[in-house]
């Protein structure tokens, strides 16, 4: 792998993660993490679209008319959206059941929209296309981890299997509620970003 | 009946607040909420093309893109099932509606226009209107529960991120730790704000 392509791939992992940095797609990070399958789901979703949408957006990025080039964006990453939607239709749906209509909004997802505009239109497509894998990668390690505390303590579980025996079945641990709601989200990812600008404080906007 | 659309109104704004309960548009909602003036500025367009969109989209899903909606075309057509279309049509929908409505306003409402500003634009890749159409499909609406429902989340979106806003400008004189400051203490924020909506989980008319 030459060195210009592994540093597009993993800056956006570590040093420019899209959601703890840049604060992009936070609206599924929230949504979809109450279990961790449907998360892992969602995350090879998320990265394979992003992928192949900077991929596509910067095959074309020549030719594209710079007036309407949001709305072949849009149209490029809504039939990508689709086939992801229908492939998890035909083969995983309960799990489809589950996200709802959080794989439809993929489509609004800041993520790919952001690597879209602001990398697959000036670079060469394949480097486009391992910043959009890099990207999701990077999403995918914040929702992982938000998932894992969500499902771990708001349920005692893990991929569905039971970690923790519960107190209502004879064990010692009592699910914490909150974690499985709307607000467990929200303090989990707060206590992550927390985390995350006390080791590298360079990362703390002016608010 | 009149009960039965206040219901939906009330679910909407307060019990299943779209910012508080199911995360939608919440890049805008972090982004945009540093001072009151431009959060209110944001959720008035948010609320404005919620109301249109939705509809719009609910008349595109009745008559065009249900299975056997074409019927209505030729009585050929009644087995055709174009629901698989959907995301690519309602973001259509969003964007084009987004264009004309930022054409009418201009024309017609300068003011509105000027206090609106940028946001017009960039509403059409916020996840917020794109989410309440989908949950109108899959909630199956009609065409009055899908104004009521349109308007309700933007509504409910507006007081949401004005009571943000007010919030945060308040903490800007606070002493916060500094790894918190910012983005961290924001979604803890919200969280908060989170929980005492849950609060009104359960009413009913």
């Amino acid at each position: 792998m030459p060195e210009g392509y592994r540093k597009t791939f993993f800056d956006p992992v570590i040093t420019n993660n899209p959601i703890a940095v840049q604060v992009l797609g936070i609206c599924s990070a929230l949504a979809v993490t109450t279990q961790l399958k449907a998360t892992v789901v969602m995350v090879v979703a998320l990265t394979l679209v992003t992928g192949f949408s900077s991929f596509f957006v910067s095959l074309m990025r020549n030719g594209l008319p710079n007036s309407i080039r949001i709305i072949v964006q849009l149209v490029i990453i809504a039939s990508l959206v689709i086939i992801t939607d229908q492939i998890l239709k035909a083969f995983a749906f309960e799990i489809s059941r589950q996200l709802s209509v959080f794989v439809g909004l993929i489509i609004t997802n800041c993520i790919v929209m952001a690597r879209a505009e602001g990398f697959a239109m000036r670079n060469p497509p394949f480097l486009s296309l391992v910043d959009g894998l890099g990207n999701g990668v990077g999403y995918g390690v914040v929702l992982l981890s938000v998932a894992f505390f969500r499902e771990l303590l708001g349920s005692g579980r893990l991929l569905g299997y039971q970690v923790f025996s519960l107190a209502s079945e004879g064990g010692w641990y009592t699910p914490n509620g909150l974690m499985v709601l709307a607000p467990g989200a929200f303090f989990i990812i707060g206590i992550f970003i927390w985390v995350v600008r006390t080791i590298k404080p360079e990362q703390v906007e002016a608010d | 009946m009149l009960e039965h659309y206040l219901n939906l109104a009330l679910t909407a704004v307060f019990v299943e607040n779209i910012a508080l309960a199911f995360f939608l548009g919440m890049c805008s909602f972090m982004a945009v909420s540093r001072r009151v003036d431009t959060a209110v500025g944001l959720g008035l367009a948010v609320t404005f093309v919620l109301t249109v969109t939705v509809p719009m989209n609910n008349l595109v899903y009745i008559y065009l893109l249900k299975p056997g909606a074409l019927s209505w075309l030729h009585d050929d057509l009644a087995t055709v099932d174009l629901s698989f279309l959907g995301f690519l049509t309602y973001i259509g929908t969003i964007a084009a509606m987004v264009q004309i409505l930022e054409m009418v306003i201009d024309r017609f409402l300068p003011r509105l226009y000027n206090a609106l500003g940028v946001f017009l634009p960039l509403i059409a890749v916020n996840c917020a209107i794109l989410g309440a159409s989908l949950w109108m499909v899959e909630r199956n609406y009609n065409l009055g529960e899908s104004v009521v429902f349109g308007l309700g989340s933007g509504v409910g979106w507006l007081l949401a991120i004005a009571a943000l806003a007010a919030i945060r400008e308040k903490l800007r004189y606070n002493n916060i730790p500094a790894g918190l400051r910012g983005l961290g203490i924001t979604f803890i924020t919200v969280g908060l704000m989170a929980i005492a909506f849950m609060a009104f989980a359960g009413i009913k008319l």
